[in-house]
This record gives structure tokens, sequence and C-alpha cells, in this order.
């Protein structure tokens, strides 16, 4: 439903999005392999499928552009704060090699996309983090820029939108990322006093710092299917437990059994969804 | 001094426990347990005290002296529950207009099965946006180890003081060395580039004071000033109105992060 409400008609959205934006490190292969069930897919299949595989479902990564390219009304986005990025304020050493590789790897400046749309109409805040950009890890910059998103749409009365996807706490900055911790939850807590909307749709990986700060602050939390979601990474669980974790755990599937989470939602199904939250939210829709 | 020998000192043995904190710096401490949702956590100990002529709420990490009692407390690893916890006393302060004590020792909050079943990083999040908005006075002083979420978790205060032979950080130095550079034996480089002594976190401003340890290491001589000087800082944000208090810890922590633009 999703993709052809989309990919039918608009494939030139996304050319008009690498025109606004670097193009992201696309992998030139015609095939791609399923990591899951090990089918052989034709990338262009793939792509029009939202990145799920068609045999088995597996999601696959998606970077920012292609994430708001298909929940967003076409061309509605208009990017917040592009320009905030990490310096290198420890000097720790090879920090400033790894954000360059990140920068040219994913053709973004920071690992997450911040910005302004609509759904359906409905205006929102949204933010997607970025897996090739440092596995979304949140320093400073990340920090500061999913900050002012959520005191903008305070101040604009907008609802927020996250998708999450996070190694975690950059630990390249110290103390200065686990601080983004405090710093976003804060903001996250004036949206919510001003009686704002806040949904967050967890992706594969969210842990470590992103998890235990904005990533579960939300009013309602959705996640895509077998989407790893902790506190801990499931090696350093299994390094301090000595112990096979079981089948299953950590994902998506999992956290709402276990009563963290409020629905998984495959990837095709999002828009609609998130949709129909904005509208059971009586949220306004866009005048004109 | 090297950062390393901090990470050791901070972790040594003769350091005051949570609980030994709390005797010698409050009078008629009355424990409370339970997170009303699952159960008690030893790792975290809480309860209301009397600092001087002030009622408090007071919460601290707790680590054992001896094997038994090191394994009773889960060795300060606290699970979701113990946050839980915590986070259910400051609602109470709140509630009855008492400022809150925090004393923060742990290397990290636990990582295990029941921690993440229970949602550890859930349990962490409530705490760090709570703790945010609570409109008494909340005073954190780091102890000894400051691990991560599960520091920060009972650290979101109007002022953050450490010993002077404390640590904090985002990061176990082992951790780090790692995880970046495959090699645990580089902890010591670990230690020096993570920025984690007092002294570079005060330059950083992320953390208000430091509070010199007496020379002997015989914390008893610690014990009266450090009460003064707990006692001077908590009455006198106790003075502020409500939502001044809360605007300026919301802007101490909205200035942090160092970034480009």
């Amino acid at each position: 439903m999703l993709k052809k409400i989309f990919f039918k008609n608009s494939p030139n959205q996304l050319e008009g999005l690498a025109q606004a934006a670097p193009q992201p490190h696309v992998p030139d292969e015609m095939c791609t392999r399923c990591p899951h069930c090990k089918t052989l897919l034709f990338s262009s299949e793939l792509d029009e499928n939202l990145g799920v595989c068609p045999k088995c479902g597996y999601h696959f990564k998606r970077n920012p552009r292609q994430r708001i390219h298909m929940i967003a009304d076409p061309d509605s986005f208009v990017e917040w704060d592009r320009q905030v990025h990490s310096g290198d304020p420890l000097e720790f050493p090879g920090y400033r090699q790894k954000l360059q590789n990140a920068r040219l790897q994913s053709g973004e400046e920071e690992a997450v996309v911040c910005g302004r749309c609509t759904l359906g109409g409905y205006p929102v805040a949204l933010f997607v983090m970025d897996p090739y950009f440092m596995m979304g890890s949140m320093g400073s910059a990340v920090g500061e820029k999913i900050t002012r998103l959520f005191e903008r749409a305070t101040a604009q009365g907008l609802p927020v939108i996250g998708y999450t996807l996070s190694g975690g706490a950059r630990m390249q900055e110290g103390l200065l990322s686990l601080m983004q911790m405090a710093k976003t939850s804060g903001a996250v807590g004036r949206h919510s006093q001003a009686g704002l909307l806040y949904i967050t749709v967890l992706t594969d990986p969210t842990t470590g710092g992103v998890t235990a700060s904005f990533a579960m602050e939300g009013d309602i939390i959705l996640a895509e299917p077998r989407a790893l979601v902790g506190f801990a990474g499931p090696r350093g669980i299994e390094q301090t437990i000595r112990q096979k974790l079981p089948a299953g755990f950590q994902r998506a599937e999992f956290l709402q059994d276990k009563g963290f989470v409020d629905q998984v939602v495959p990837r095709g199904e999002q828009r609609d969804y998130l949709i129909r939250l904005l509208s059971l939210h009586l949220c306004k829709k866009e005048e004109g | 001094m090297e950062a390393y020998k901090k990470v050791q000192l901070a972790r040594g043995k003769n350091r005051p426990t949570g609980r030994e904190l709390i005797a010698a710096l409050t009078q008629d401490f009355t424990e409370l347990h339970g997170d009303r949702r699952f159960g008690d956590d030893p790792a975290i100990v809480g309860g209301i005290a009397r600092l001087m002529d002030l009622p408090v709420t007071v919460i601290a990490h707790q680590k054992g002296r001896d094997t038994k009692e090191k394994v009773a407390c889960n060795f300060w690893a606290a699970h979701p529950e113990g946050y839980r916890k915590a986070l259910r006393l400051m609602k109470q302060a709140e509630k009855f207009h008492r400022p809150i004590l925090c004393l923060v020792d742990t290397a990290g909050a636990y990582c295990g099965l029941g921690a993440e079943e229970r949602g550890q990083g859930q349990a962490i999040a409530q705490n760090l946006m709570e703790m945010m908005s609570l409109q008494v006075p909340i005073r954190t002083i780091l102890v000894g180890e400051g691990g991560s979420g599960g520091a920060l978790a009972l650290a979101v205060a109007d002022e953050v003081w450490m010993l002077e032979n404390s640590i904090y950080s985002v990061i176990s130095p082992e951790g780090c060395a790692s995880i970046l550079w495959k090699d645990p034996s580089r902890v010591k480089e670990a230690s020096e580039h993570l920025k984690l002594t007092p002294q570079d976190l005060l330059e950083l401003h992320l953390i208000q004071r430091i509070v010199r340890e007496p020379a002997s290491g015989d914390f008893s001589r610690l014990y009266p000033s450090l009460q003064l000087k707990i006692h001077g800082m908590l009455s006198q944000y106790g003075k502020l109105p409500v939502a001044e208090l809360c605007e300026k810890r919301y802007q101490r922590f909205r200035k942090m992060g160092i970034f480009a633009e």
C-alpha cells in the first residue's frame, strides 16, 4: 500500500532530494543477498519494496533520506540544522578521521537528520538517525540537533516523530556525549509538558545511551520487526553472564511481549499507522 | 597525576560505601525499600534522613565491604527496579518539599537478562526526564566511580560535585580500549583520553566543584565540612522560586556539548 502510494508515481522524488543533499553512499551491486533467508534479490526490487525482503520480510537498513522519502508527503521535508556537526572536543585519537569517513560514507554531516514535514497533511517535526554515520552514535552535535528539534516543536506546537537507531553514546567525546542524554531528555520533557505528542519508531539497532534517553521517552513507542533494542548490547551481556542469549532476546517482538513497545509495525504500514495516530490525537492539518 | 591512577583510586577498597556516607553525613536515616512494581534493589539504598536541621531524601549506590555483601548488592550495579525505587523516592521528596541528595558510586547499570527484560533503558530514560523538572533542589556527589548511564540516572542535579579521587565517564576505560582498539591492555591510554578526572570535567564545565579529600585518607576528617557545604547548597537552592530552580537546572544541561556549525 505504501509502495503504491509512493513509488508508482514518484520515481523522481529521491532524485530531487539527492540534489538538495550530497548523494548517500549506495552500493552499485545489482544484487543483494538477504542475510536472513539468503535469497538473492535484485537491488531494484529490494528498493521498490522499501528495503524489505519480499521473501521473508527481513528489514534492511535504510539511510535517513530513504526513510524520509518513505513516510513524508512528497516534497514536504524541510531540513533543520544541517550545519551542526561534531568537532573533536577532546582531541581523541583517530576521531577526526572517523568523522571524515562517516561523512563520506553517509553523505551527511552528522548521525541524525532533523526537519519539518507533513504526513497525510499533518505537520510534524521529524528526526531520523543514520546507520551509515558511526552507527548513529550520539555525540554533542546529535544531542544538540535533537534538543533544538524538540525546542522548536514545542514553540511551534508540533508533534514529533523520531526514527531511532544508535550504537549508543559516542565515546570519543567522553562525558560530553553522556550529558546529551540528560540534555535531550530535558527537551523531551518540556515538549511533553506542553501536551504535545511524541512518537518513536525504534529501528535496528537502538541501544545504549539513546535507548536510555529519548528513544524510550515517547508517548507511543513503535518498533520495526526484529529490530534489536536494548540498553546493553548482546555481546556485553554474554560476556557478563557467560552464557548464550536466548533466541529473539532484545528483539522488537520481545520488547512488545515485555511491555516496552506499544506495537511492532512493518515498514510498509508505518506511514498509514503514523497518520492514523496523528489523526486520533486531533493534530491539525496544514492549512491550504 | 595520570588519569589511570585516578581510576584506581576511585575504585579503591578503602573508600566509604554509600551506607557509610549516609551514616556519617546524616542523622535519623530511615531506609525505604522497593520500587512498588517489581522488587527492592540492594544496589541502590534510599530513604529519609536529617542533614543537620534539614530533612532530606538521600539515595546512594551501595557497594559491599566483603564478598558476601558485594554479591548481595550485585557489585553495585543496579537493576531497573533500583532506578525506579530512586525515582519513587524523589517524587515522594517533591511531594513533601524535601531536597534530595544523591551519592553516586557505580561501574554502570547492570547488563544482564533480567535488567534488559525489565527495561533498563526505559528506567534510566524516565529518571533523566523526571529529574529535570523535579520541583525540589537536587544535589549529586560522585564519591567513587561514576559509570555511564547508571551514574547519570542519579545525577541530573542542580549541582554535581566530585570527590577529589572519583571519576565520571561515558564508558569504563577498559570498555573503551577493547571496543576502539580491540586491546583491553591499553586502559591507561583510554583513561587519559576519556577526560574522566574531576579536574578535566571541571574545565569542561560538566561539574561544579571538586571536594578535596584528606591526604591521610581518613575520611572522618572530611565529613563535618562536607556536611556544611551540602547543607549550605541545599538551603540556598531551596530559597529559589520553583520555576527558577527548574529553569536553572535545564539551562545547566542545555549548555553542555561542544560542536561546530
